[in-house]
């Protein structure tokens, strides 16, 4: 896949000399979905902005397309659609209206057919005159994303497109996602929601301080980085871990009935067999074994721990 | 050059006018109503001629450029100012727009809405007196320039405002108060001498002077003066603006 976006050395301070990016470097790939993970503060919108013209950026260079965002802002800022993170709108104008002001501010000509489907598509052509104010914060939502689609983006930036909207319309916004991936549009979206990354992403990246810590392939980077959890499961109960069995740092439920053991997939001895050995010599009956991958959001937790330490030691 | 973007600004502004247009309209209409009333009967009963102009005839222009400034400030600085205030600028900002063609689109509204209102004016100014202008073309040119000039001005202190009291700041504390020592509403002749050389430090006065000269060719400074003063203001507000866009001051920092 071709790259659409090219982030190289970008480096973002504020007036309070404050480095919201610092020497940051960042590739997507055409026709992909993105997913942009940190906590509060890392830099998300930060970047963000920064691609699309709404922040300056102090050094470094961005390209969309191969275009420079600064030289070739006109060419750069058509392909881009954004979704900003907060629902701000104006409260008294009419979703159509709004909408296709927006379309106007990109250059397009009018297209009210083209309006009508994106609206009929985010279930918005009922509320087509209602006045923005009049509108819940889901159908809020809807209409950020009508107005970034009604140029016909390339790409698509969503900052917390879930964020404070309730299960059954994040599960709608995932579908929405997934189509606008279908019809072509590389998609960048930040999220604090694991859950979301895991659900409909392709590549992942974790940014903290400014930094990209990370990017994979969503699975890859489960696979590479996770810990299995084995648990076992015993046919009678026992009241505590042997203590020959210490070492293993193994985990005892309340019931005494289900072992918990956390094992480093990448290792070359993960220490199963000889965990079931011992707990063999040591009388203890199992019943069932199973394992389980562990998330996104244990690897997240974990790398930002990671990112943390490096920070304190630099 | 990107014109349906500009067209969607300018059209996108003009709908906020259509939205008000009873208070657009009305609002003009009843305090030129006023000025009549208090300034042209109550005091101009007292002042017959000023340079073989009746005072309610010499007032018009003072008072068309009185209102012509503050619309065009208020509406200017109001445009850019509320998306800022509810973070819609974002969209702005993110489009293919170049400095030039948001500042073009903004101050084309605010400039053609004190238009429109300056003409309201004269139309009401007419049932009070009777109007002649001598220069119509010079008036109409005069009109144009002001209002692109002050809508100018006020969208530089909308892109500098970051709270409605600033919004308010500068109009208050210093516009009215030019406006109403500018000759607005008498000639400077009539100061005595001092105060007759402090006026001309004030710009409102070559406006106020330019634009009566086009009315019945009195004016308190040469008609030259006043078209320099507001072009070299034109320019400054444009520079400063396209500067503070380019560097992203109060708005992309």
């Amino acid at each position: 896949m071709n790259q659409i976006l090219k982030i190289e050395n970008v480096t973002k301070k504020y007036n309070n000399n404050f480095k919201a990016l610092d020497n940051l470097n960042l590739n997507i790939l055409k026709g992909e979905i993105f997913a942009l993970l940190g906590p509060n503060g890392a830099g998300k919108s930060t970047l963000i902005n920064t691609v699309c013209g709404i922040l300056n950026f102090n050094e470094g260079s961005i390209r969309v397309n191969d275009h420079d965002v600064i030289k070739e802002y006109r060419k750069t800022r058509s392909l881009i659609g954004i979704v900003p993170q907060e629902l701000n709108l104006e409260a008294f104008e009419t979703v159509w209206d709004n909408v296709n002001y927006s379309r106007g501010l990109y250059g397009k000509p009018p297209n009210y057919k083209h309006i009508e489907s994106i609206l009929r598509e985010l279930s918005l052509w009922d509320k087509k005159e209602s006045k923005l104010r009049e509108l819940s914060g889901g159908m809020k939502r809807r209409v950020l994303i009508a107005k970034a689609l009604s140029h016909e983006p390339k790409i698509l930036f969503l900052d917390e497109p879930t964020a404070s909207v309730d299960v059954e319309l994040r599960k709608d916004m995932w579908k929405i996602i997934k189509r606008l991936k279908s019809k072509g549009v590389t998609i960048i979206l930040t999220t604090h929601y694991i859950e979301e990354a895991e659900e409909i992403a392709d590549r992942v990246g974790i940014i903290n301080n400014g930094k990209i810590i990370i990017v994979d392939e969503k699975n890859r980077l489960i696979k590479k980085l996770g810990q299995k959890i084995l648990k076992i499961e015993l046919s009678t109960n026992i009241l505590n871990i042997p203590e020959k069995l210490h070492s293993y740092n193994l985990k005892l439920n309340n019931e005494g009935t289900v072992i918990t053991y956390i094992y480093d997939t990448k290792a070359n001895k993960t220490g199963i067999t000889t965990l079931l050995t011992e707990l063999k010599n040591h009388n203890i009956q199992l019943k069932d074994i199973s394992t389980e991958q562990s998330s996104l959001e244990s690897i997240f937790l974990n790398l930002l721990k990671e990112s943390e330490y490096e920070l304190v030691r630099s | 050059m990107n014109w349906y973007g500009l067209k969607a600004i300018y059209f996108h502004e003009m709908d906020r006018m259509r939205r008000t247009l009873f208070q657009s309209i009305v609002s003009p209409i009843i305090s030129t109503s006023l000025y009549f009333v208090v300034f042209g009967s109550a005091i101009g009963s007292r002042i017959t001629e000023i340079d073989g102009v009746s005072y309610g005839s010499f007032i018009v222009p003072g008072m068309i450029m009185l209102t012509i400034l503050t619309q065009s400030i208020s509406n200017a600085s109001f445009g850019i100012f509320f998306p800022k205030f509810t973070n819609t600028v974002y969209e702005l900002l993110a489009a293919p727009l170049s400095s030039f063609e948001i500042i073009l689109g903004f101050v084309g509204a605010a400039a053609t809405k004190s238009l429109i209102i300056g003409c309201i004016i004269i139309g009401t100014a007419n049932i009070f007196v009777d109007l002649h202008i001598l220069h119509p073309f010079i008036m109409i040119f005069f009109l144009i320039l002001t209002s692109v000039t002050f809508s100018l001005f006020g969208f530089m202190i909308g892109v500098w405002a970051d709270n409605f009291e600033k919004l308010q700041l500068i109009p208050i504390l210093i516009i009215t108060p030019l406006v109403f020592l500018g000759g607005s509403f008498y000639s400077i002749n009539m100061l005595p001498e001092f105060w007759q050389k402090v006026s001309l430090l004030n710009p409102v006065l070559y406006l106020v002077s330019g634009f009566r000269w086009s009315f019945y060719e009195i004016a308190d400074v040469s008609i030259y003066t006043s078209l320099i003063t507001i072009l070299v203001f034109l320019f400054s507000c444009l520079g400063i603006l396209i500067y503070s866009f380019a560097k992203g001051y109060k708005i992309k920092n």
